[in-house]
Parts: structure tokens; sequence; C-alpha cells
């Protein structure tokens, strides 16, 4: 089992600060919607297609509803005002002819308001239960499944990246042969920065595949076919990251996708997205994730990978416990919270081995309830890849080890290129027999209290301490602007994406936020 | 044409368990289920690649219609080495310190270097490892160096935005990563980025400088870049690469210095080698 030498009184505190740390940002959260929250409200109302130029439906009407500033009411009160105003014409029209003059709209009278509400409340109702029923459907075919090669055994993740769903599914079958429990499409490069999700199924990508609806159904429909063939469940990720976090949640909560990345800082960090609108957007999306019981993996691995992974240490822990006060807050379970970190510490400094220990166990120790989600190094491959593989090897060593929940697994050919069908083959033979061969290792070994590892994380958390506590103070926006995460520092209005943000009026209405969060 | 004047050949081959055995090993996957017909196909590949003394030494079920094969076999082909033709750099690689000081000293100016991942990429790890004040693998980036002043202007910047910076900021070197490179990709946005530059008037004068898991020192040059950095390149090899060729514009390149055993201590590394291997 793994070891904590942390005291734990220093753990309470840091778990307050971390919680007053978001908590501080919880009332500007509920103050404000988003472009990407109200388009989620109204793909869940059944707008779901796109226009004749590829642009979706719930774009085009909240482009609309913006530009007339009357969003503030929220897009379902408006939908539900075009479709009194004209009963059974289309959507986009109707929408598009209230918004041209809002203000000659005759006022609604409160019984009409109250009445208008009760209707879309009563839709999203319903769909929110076929939304609830699809999400049942997928744990009774798991339930019904083996999961992961043995118990405490660490789910094999791998990544499938061709830019074409079908070549995805091809590769996608072929790892599941070969043993993996976690398929993710890796998703097509700067998707995080288009502000809608391409609709229809794609078979373009740079560097990945575009996350959109059909391409998500396409891969379940695949992904559940193999998993009856082999008697093992498959599951399927994506990212809920970007400008789109809640209408992929939303997608990927109907088309029954098991896990999503999903982080409160990431967007803001490494994608220049602007804060306002990652920390209204990750609460939207988490309310989804928490719904539909989807494992979100948080993406601190990243920051390791940018800066030198061995002084970044704390910054990691300080994150995860951000990311679990923000996602607790959002009314997620610490079960549906996987934990990000990562095996990168320079292989070229010495008892590199001890010190990946001493993080691995302390992740998994800090958060005993949930599945962390382990990363291979990255940051120190090399083109001699048979060094490569025997590097990733020692971070499925400490995976099986530590009881790491789920690990993506190093590709020794990460330098280069995409994965390669016989790459995943050689990391998932060799991740089987790593697991085989060190199964009962984490029971049998006990680290030295006062050896290199303990003193490691004594290190490490008293870092991470003196950081929550200027987090804490200063606000989640200062240290942000200040580089103290990701060594990347960033301003409330820099950024991307600062526009579709927008302050709720009086009378904004949201009935699918009214479900997710337990008010009807 | 006498012996004398004829290079001397250097013959090699590529070399296993003996000297010019031309032993190679290979791994692909061939898109067939695993059978001793799929054995020989791979060992066909093998020997429609050349190769002699065909070994397959692993065939592994890779999937249902995919089967994962480990080949060995002897190639015949031999080459002269010294025809082989390589642009080596060969100038001594100061270190942190010295470099700031050489700077300060040849230039009396800092040197003004305008970095960004181009076109549609968004993988910053290439251009932070080179400029970030944090560096790569214990080496500071530009941005440390106090005689550098560094701009990194992030992912996804137009070649021409890219240009206009430059030209705007004075930069004495534009600094371009390139991580994706699916069909090529990262060739045509730096074919732009060039063209851009000499649209601008800054091709010639500001230094053009690629780099990226999949650029090397020769292709960066067929581009129309000054020179190109694949994996491995540490920030210092830039900064000293930036120096030596802002005093070979002046008109006062150094001169290779020797060590006691007459060749130069060391090398700009251009192409991902480590010191010392291109001497």
């Amino acid at each position: 089992m793994a070891q904590l030498f942390v005291e734990s009184e220093k753990i309470v505190r840091a778990r307050e600060l971390a919680r007053s740390a978001a908590a501080g940002l919880q009332a500007f959260i509920h103050r404000h919607t988003t472009v990407s929250i109200e388009r989620t409200v109204l793909r869940l109302l059944g707008i779901a297609g796109a226009g004749s130029r590829g642009a979706p439906l719930a774009n085009l009407m909240v482009d609309r509803l913006r530009e007339a500033g009357v969003l503030a009411q929220g897009a379902a009160f408006w939908l539900g005002r075009a479709l009194r105003a004209a009963p059974g014409k289309d959507p986009l029209q109707a929408v598009e002819r209230i918004a041209a003059h809002p203000a000659k709209l005759p006022a609604l009278s409160p019984a009409e308001d109250a009445q208008l509400r009760e209707e879309m409340r009563a839709e999203a109702k319903a769909a929110a239960r076929e939304l609830r029923a699809r999400v049942d459907q997928r744990k009774q075919l798991k339930a019904s499944l083996q999961v992961g090669s043995f118990p405490g055994a660490p789910w094999k993740y791998v990544i499938v990246a061709t830019g074409n769903i079908h070549d995805d599914v091809e590769q996608a079958r072929a790892a599941a042969q070969q043993g993996a429990d976690v398929i993710a499409v890796i998703r097509s490069t700067a998707q995080s920065l288009l502000d809608y999700v391409p609709h229809g199924p794609t078979t373009e990508g740079f560097g990945g595949t575009y996350a959109t609806q059909e391409n998500f159904r396409i891969m379940r429909e695949a992904l559940d076919e193999e998993s009856a063939r082999l008697g093992r469940y498959l599951h399927l990720t994506n990212y809920s990251s970007g400008l789109c976090m809640p209408e992929i949640a939303y997608m990927a909560a109907h088309e029954r996708l098991d896990m999503l990345l999903n982080d409160a800082m990431y967007g803001i960090l490494f994608r220049d997205i602007n804060m306002q609108r990652t920390f209204c957007d990750q609460y939207f999306s988490r309310r989804i994730c928490a719904f539909a019981e989807i494992i979100i993996n948080t993406g601190e691995d990243n920051y390791i990978t940018t800066a030198d992974a061995d002084e970044a240490a704390h910054t990691v822990i300080a994150s995860q416990l951000i990311n679990q006060a923000f996602a607790h807050g959002a009314g997620m379970g610490d079960e549906l919270i996987g934990f990000g970190h990562s095996f990168e510490i320079d292989p070229a400094r010495e008892d590199t081995l001890l010190r990946e220990f001493a993080m691995a166990m302390m992740v998994r120790e800090l958060f005993p309830r949930s599945p962390i989600k382990y990363m291979p190094p990255t940051k120190h491959k090399e083109g001699d890849i048979f060094f490569s593989h025997a590097y990733d090897v020692i971070s499925d060593l400490v995976a099986i080890t530590t009881g790491q929940g789920i690990q993506l697994l190093g590709m020794m050919t990460e330098a280069m290129h995409n994965p390669f069908l016989m790459d995943r083959y050689v990391a998932l033979k060799s991740a089987a027999y790593v697991y085989r061969g060190a199964r009962h290792l984490g029971e049998e070994i006990r680290f030295r209290p006062d050896g290199i590892v303990a003193r490691r994380q004594r290190e490490i958390f008293d870092r991470a301490l003196a950081l929550l506590e200027e987090v804490a103070k200063d606000g989640m926006m200062a240290a942000i602007g200040k580089a103290r995460f990701g060594d990347t520092a960033r301003t409330p209005e820099g950024g991307k994406g600062l526009d579709g943000v927008v302050e709720k009026g009086p009378g904004y209405f949201n009935p699918f936020l009214e479900i997710l969060e337990g008010q009807a | 044409m006498s012996g004398a004047e004829e290079k001397e050949k250097h013959l090699i081959r590529p070399y296993g368990d003996r000297k010019d055995d031309g032993v190679v090993q290979l791994s692909f996957v061939l898109p067939v289920p695993a059978s001793e017909k799929a054995k020989e196909a791979a060992a066909t590949v093998a020997r429609k690649l050349g190769l002699s003394h065909v070994l397959v030494a692993a065939m592994e079920r890779a999937g249902e219609g995919y089967s994962f094969f480990v080949v060995y076999g002897r190639t015949h082909m031999q080459l002269d080495y010294n025809s082989i033709e390589v642009p080596v750099v060969l100038h001594r690689k100061h270190g942190f310190d010295e470099l700031n000081e050489a700077v300060r000293r040849d230039l009396g100016r800092r040197i003004v270097v305008v970095g960004a991942c181009i076109g549609t990429d968004s993988h910053t790890t290439g251009i932070d490892a080179i400029m970030n004040m944090k560096g790569y693998a214990g080496d500071y980036g530009l941005e440390r160096y106090p005689m550098f002043r560094a701009v990194n202007l992030g992912s996804q910047v137009e070649p021409a935005a890219l240009v206009a910076r430059a030209r705007a900021e004075g930069a004495d070197a534009v600094l371009v990563s390139k991580v994706v490179t699916q069909r090529d990709v990262h060739k045509e946005d730096a074919r732009a980025l060039i063209e851009s530059a000499r649209e601008q008037g800054i091709l010639g004068k500001t230094l053009f400088l690629f780099g990226g898991p999949r650029v090397d020192h020769k292709t960066a040059l067929e581009l129309g870049f000054d020179a190109g950095f694949g994996p491995g390149t540490r920030p210092s090899d830039v900064a000293n690469y930036i120096y030596y060729r802002i005093l070979e514009r002046m008109g006062k390149p150094p001169e290779p210095q020797k060590t006691a055993h007459g060749t130069p201590d060391a090398t700009i590394p251009l192409t991902g080698e480590k010191l010392g291997e291109t001497l």
C-alpha cells in the first residue's frame, strides 16, 4: 500500500486553504454565464443540428442573442419566447426574428412568464431523463463485464489520433484486443481554441481527430461491440477543455463516454483561454459530469512537462487540491475525480525512482477514494526508442506498485510521431507483464519513515502548503497572474473567449442548471 | 587521374556483431492475422528491401487483423563515408556567462530574438524549451540571458504576423517551432513564413531558425531558413549559433579555435547531435 509521510494537520490545513481559494471564485461563477453554457442548454433542449455552412444552430442562436444584448436572460428563455411567438416554426428563424428587435417585443404578463418557464422546465426535465437513461445504459453494460485486467490493476489507457474517425475505430479495436481498457481520441490540434463544436463525422484532422458528437457516437458503438466480444469493458474518453467545456461534457454524457479531461486551470495556463470564461465553463461542465457520472481527469501532469518536474512537484499537489475543491463545488464526488500527475523527473539524475515513488504514493494517499490518473514520461523522451521503452516500463512499475487508478501508457516513439499500432502493442504487452509480475509488490515493501522518500514527500507538501497559503490570501486570479502555476502568468482580462462571458440579468433562466444543481 | 588526387575512400556498412556484416533490425506491422503465411510475408518485405539472411525473430498477434514483426537481415550495400557531406559549424561553444560577456564585448548591445509556434500549431513545448526562463534539461532559456531580449509570441501565430512583429522589434533572429507535422503541414507554414519575410524585406537580414522534432538542418536550409534545430537542441546551442552568425554578418567571423590536439574543442550541434559527436 502507498505510504504517506505528511503530518495530517498540514493536510487538513491545505484542504481548507484550497477550499477557500475556490470558494473565492464561486460567487463570481454564479453571477455569470457564458456562450458555451447557453449553447449547452440549447443542445439539451434539442437544438442539435448545423446550418448550411456547418455552423452549429446553437452557435447561430446564441450569437444572435448576444449581439442583441439579451443573453443575460438565458437562451432557454428566448427559445421559449420564440417558440410561443411562432409555434411550429423553424427554431432558428424564430429566434432570429425576436432577436432582431427584442425591444419591440410585448412584455409578458407574470402569468405568461411563469408559464413559459414551466414549459421549458418540463422540456428540460424530459431531456434530462433521457440523458439519465443513456448514462444508466452505459453503467449497466459496464457492470455486466470485467473491468481492468484484474482488481487493483491500473486501467491501461492509450491514445488514438489518426485524424479520421474510421481509422481511429480500427486502431481502437486493435488496442482493445491487445489489452487496452481506455481509449482516448486525441483532438485535432487547436480544437480547444474553436468557440464551437464541429458537426458530424470527420475524416480530416491535424495531430488528432475533431471531437464531434457524431464521432463520439461512432467510437462508442465500436467499443460497445468490442467490449461485448472481449467480455471486458472498454472506456472511452475525450477532452472537455478549451472554449467548449460544457458542450463537450453534454455531448459526452449523451454519447455515453466514461471519462473526460477536465481541469479548472489548464485552459487558462496552457491554451491562454480567459480565466473568467474557464472558471464559469469548468463549473457547468463539472455539474454535467457529476450528473452523468463521468470521471474527470485533471491536467496537473502539464505543469511538470513545462516546468522542471523536480522543482515544480509542489504545484501539482496544490493544483490537485484546488481542482478537488472546484469539483466538490460542482457537486462531484471524489470517486469521479481522476487527479492527474506524471512520471517526469529528468532520467539523468540520481534516485529519480525514489522521488517518483514519493510523489505517486503521496498523490495516491491524499485522495484515497479517487481514481488517480498517471501520465507517462514525455518531456525527456528521446529518439532512442529502446531507451524510451525502458523508461516507460519503470513508470509502469511505479504505477502498479503505488496503486494508480488509470495509467496512460508511455509510447516509445513519444518524441517522434502519433503512436503507431506497434507502439501501442509493445506498451500494452509490457504493462501487462509489469502489472502481473509486480501485482503484490506494493503490499510487500515499506519505505523508511526517515528516508529519501519520506523527506521528499514532506518537502513537496510543505512547499505546496506555502503556495496554497499565498493563493488563499491573494485569490486565485492574482496567483495565476503571478505565474504560480505552470510558470505561466495570465490576467483576468487576457486570453481568448472573454467576450463570451455574460453577467446574468435579474430574470436569468437556465432550466438545465436548475436540474444539475438539484433545484428542479 | 592519379591516386593522389582522388580522395581516399572510406567504405562502411552497418555493423552488427562483426565488421561489415551489414546487419540491420526492422520492426513493422502487417495488416493480416498472425500465421505462417504472414511470417513469410514479413520475410518477403525484408528481402524486397534488399536484405539477405532474413530472420523473422518475432511475430506477435497485435490485434485480430494485425501482426507485429521484428526482423533481422543483412544489407550488401556499402557507402563511402568520405563522400557524405553535412554542413557543420565549427565554433567553440561559450558557456552562459562567457556568451553574455562575448555579446557585450563584440556586439555592444542585446541580441533580439522573436519566437513563435506558427500556423495552427499550439504545441509550444519546443519554443518554450528554448525561450522560457526555465530552459530545458538544465540549460537556461534565452529569457534568462541578460544580453538577449527574447520575445515569445506563443502558439498559433500567423506567419505574416510573426514577420511583422520581428520587423517591429528589430529582431536579429526569428525562431519558429513546429511540432505537428501531419501531411507536412510544418513545411507549408515554414514556406509561408519565408515568403512573408521576403515580401516584408527582412529575409537575408534577420536570421530565420526552424526547430522541431522532425526538423533537421538540411530540411531547414531547403525551406529557405538559415538553420534547423532538431530534437535535443539546447537553448545554449541556439544562443551560440545566433551570436556567431551575427558576427559573420558583421564581417568578423571568429577563427575556429584549436585545442592542444589540433581539432576544434567543440562544435555547435545543428541537427540534434550531442556535443563533440560531429568532430
